[in-house]
């Protein structure tokens, strides 16, 4: 099947899983880490303008996809950054095998249930109103992406990305109630980075999916939500050029 | 012409419209009232019996999570009227089965209600409408896939007498499939599936069901119902009987214009109580993307507004009739002819404030005065004589209901 594959920058490999919001390449925080690092980014199937193959039904066909892709790129020593449902896609791949992997970033990740069934641990994103849905995900809601300025095509891109937001993540919500019990095998350095105002899924949250994942550090980064990438570049930035860098 | 009598079980006592979000899915359950509730139900299972006496036959539907319509189980009333009804076909449109997750479960209840009815059953499936997504928990996307996957178990349950059978479907998973009861009409219920767009009515048509339309009005019904006949022709290279095609619209008859203009004015609560927040009404893969990113993007300036809830506008639109008799005959008749025909007219003859007398008495000028000539319509149907009628007629979006009336009367 065909797999769009964004490239940028050269130097020590990043494979980027983007979150439900889309490619992230374009933000300047990738402009930075391009300066460095090669940012290798598929575009999800069914995000961007693509289409969803016929047999997809949920994460688990984007894992297995990005398996075959990781050996088709015969990635070595590369690092594994995802981003909310990236993230979880990343914890998920991780558990599976990290020999082609040095490190795993996890930034304000999805994948997980830390609380009992009456417990909402992450914000339904899906019944939620825009303007809620904003103020739980955006620090500064002006950075929030706005219907109202966006061209048909790109209106239609950004109702095409929900669709495949929904498929990859409709039930369980979210979270795979085994990966829990698979985190443990996660054994290289991993760092959280966390918006510290983050209403989709807390820095409590955040916490609670570190501790399952031995010896994982987290960063929490003030004055942004659930993309701190996007909101804070330079402290984005920063915090995973350091950790990289180790 | 079969008329169907349906209300949709409405609890309109509801709190100011500026204090809630949305009718639909999240408006606290603390607004029901159950002793006002009880009353309710009984009224709504007396009209159904009316109904029954006056010669009309039934439908029902159901919904969730929503005062517009508090039967969020439409099998039980049904089971109710199986036993207290006598000559009435009951009709379920219908059963949701892609957001069910027991199709299995959905064949027994048909049986059953089948039987005890001795043979009464008219039965539905439906997609649902977008709202229904989040109280079901159910992802939309493929939901026409799924909604054929759920409807092949269901009639192979129906039809398969010789012991278990296995099903494993993409959606659906069931190894020992062997219904008891089985249908008391052979080989099955008449099966109804309601339409939204061209393509969809086709699959209908291959399957032989009964194609249903919603307020679809002037500007969709030919749209869909020549979907569903270019389907069937292609399918089965001949005509699509009239009966095979239901359109339901809002019905008031009074006997005068002034009365059948109150009583519709409370049917429309059906269409001004439906404050949706959009977050209900376009979740994610129920839409395709270009719909989806429509209803996103809001009415465009100068764009007509569908769901413009004035007595004319709905009118003009074909979603209402309401008048005196012959009024409204002319009306459904218009309609008739302009959509090409149709066998089974639905009629949402009760809504909100609407009492049991104003809602007996309408239904009873219409089947006094207007029911009459409806059958003697269809009964001259001829397959011809309606395409020339039709194509001397072009696509309009609206009609001028007064002229209908006065036409019909010179």
């Amino acid at each position: 099947m065909d797999l769009s594959v964004v490239r940028k920058g050269s130097g020590p490999q990043i494979l980027v899983l983007h979150g439900g919001d889309g490619p992230v390449d374009r933000f300047p925080f990738a402009d930075r880490l391009a300066e460095k690092f090669e940012i290798i980014q598929p575009v999800h199937p069914g995000f961007a303008g693509t289409p969803i193959p016929e047999h997809f039904d949920n994460l688990q066909d984007l894992i297995f996809l990005y398996l075959d892709l990781i050996d088709h790129l015969n990635l070595s020593d590369a690092i594994l950054m995802g981003f909310s449902m990236g993230g979880w896609a990343a914890a998920e791949i991780a558990a599976i095998n990290t020999q082609r992997f040095s490190k795993l970033f996890l930034v304000d990740s999805v994948g997980i249930k830390v609380g009992g069934p009456f417990d909402r641990d992450i914000a339904d994103v899906f019944a939620t109103s825009a303007a809620e849905l904003t103020g739980l995900s955006w620090h500064d809601p002006s950075k929030a992406p706005d219907p109202n300025s966006m061209t048909d095509e790109e209106l239609q891109v950004f109702a095409s990305d929900r669709i495949a937001h929904g498929l990859y993540t409709w039930e369980p919500y979210m979270h795979n109630p085994k990966l829990p019990y698979r985190l443990h095998r996660i054994d290289i350095p991993t760092l959280l980075i966390w918006g510290a105002g983050d209403g989709v899924v807390t820095p409590t949250y955040g916490e609670a999916f570190r501790d399952m994942i031995p010896g994982a550090k987290m960063v929490v980064i003030p004055d942004a939500a659930h993309s701190p990438h996007v909101e804070q570049p330079e402290a984005f930035a920063k915090a995973f050029l350091e950790f990289a860098s180790k | 012409m079969k008329t169907w009598f349906f209300t949709e079980d409405a609890y309109p006592n509801l709190p100011d419209d500026e204090t809630y979000e949305s009718v639909r899915v999240n408006l606290p359950n603390k607004h029901f009232d159950p002793v006002l509730g009880a009353d309710l139900y009984n009224m709504y299972l007396d009209m159904w019996g009316a109904a029954d006496e006056m010669g009309l036959e039934i439908m029902l539907n159901e919904h969730h999570q929503t005062a517009t319509c508090v039967l969020p189980a439409a099998p039980i009333a049904l089971g109710v009227l199986a036993r207290e009804t006598k000559k009435a076909r009951l009709l379920i449109l219908g059963n949701p089965i892609v957001n069910r997750k027991q199709p299995i479960r959905v064949a027994e209840e048909m049986a059953y209600i089948d039987v005890l009815s001795r043979g009464r059953l008219d039965c539905g499936f439906v997609r649902g409408v977008p709202y229904e997504i989040a109280p079901a928990n159910a992802y939309p996307y493929r939901g026409s896939e799924k909604l054929w996957e759920a409807h092949d178990l269901i009639m192979k349950a129906w039809t398969h007498h010789d012991g278990p059978f296995n099903f494993e479907g993409r959606w659906f998973h069931a190894r020992q499939v062997n219904i008891w009861p089985r249908p008391y009409q052979q080989p099955h219920p008449p099966v109804w599936v309601t339409m939204g767009s061209a393509g969809s009515a086709a699959q209908v048509a291959q399957r032989k069901h009964i194609g249903a339309v919603f307020l679809a009005g002037y500007p969709g019904i030919r749209r869909l119902f020549d979907g569903y006949r270019e389907g069937f022709l292609q399918a089965h290279g001949e005509e699509a009987p009239l009966d095979r095609l239901a359109y339901a619209a809002i019905v008031c008859v009074g006997e005068n214009e002034k009365e059948a203009e109150n009583g519709t004015e409370k049917l429309l609560w059906y269409i001004r109580s439906n404050k949706v927040a959009p977050q209900f009404n376009n979740p994610p893969g129920y839409h395709p993307p270009a719909v989806s990113a429509n209803i996103i993007r809001g009415p465009r300036p100068g764009e007509p507004d569908r769901r413009d809830p004035r007595l004319e506008t709905q009118k003009a639109r074909g979603n209402v009739f309401s008048g005196t008799p012959d009024q409204v005959f002319q009306q459904i008749k218009n309609f008739w002819e302009y959509s090409g025909g149709f066998g089974h007219l639905l009629m949402m003859g009760q809504a909100g404030f609407m009492t049991y007398d104003e809602t007996l008495k309408s239904m009873k000028l219409f089947t006094e005065e207007v029911y009459p000539r409806l059958k003697e319509l269809t009964a001259s149907y001829d397959a011809g004589v309606m395409k020339e009628i039709r194509s001397s007629r072009p696509d309009v979006e609206s009609v001028d209901t007064g002229l209908l009336a006065s036409e019909f009367v010179r």
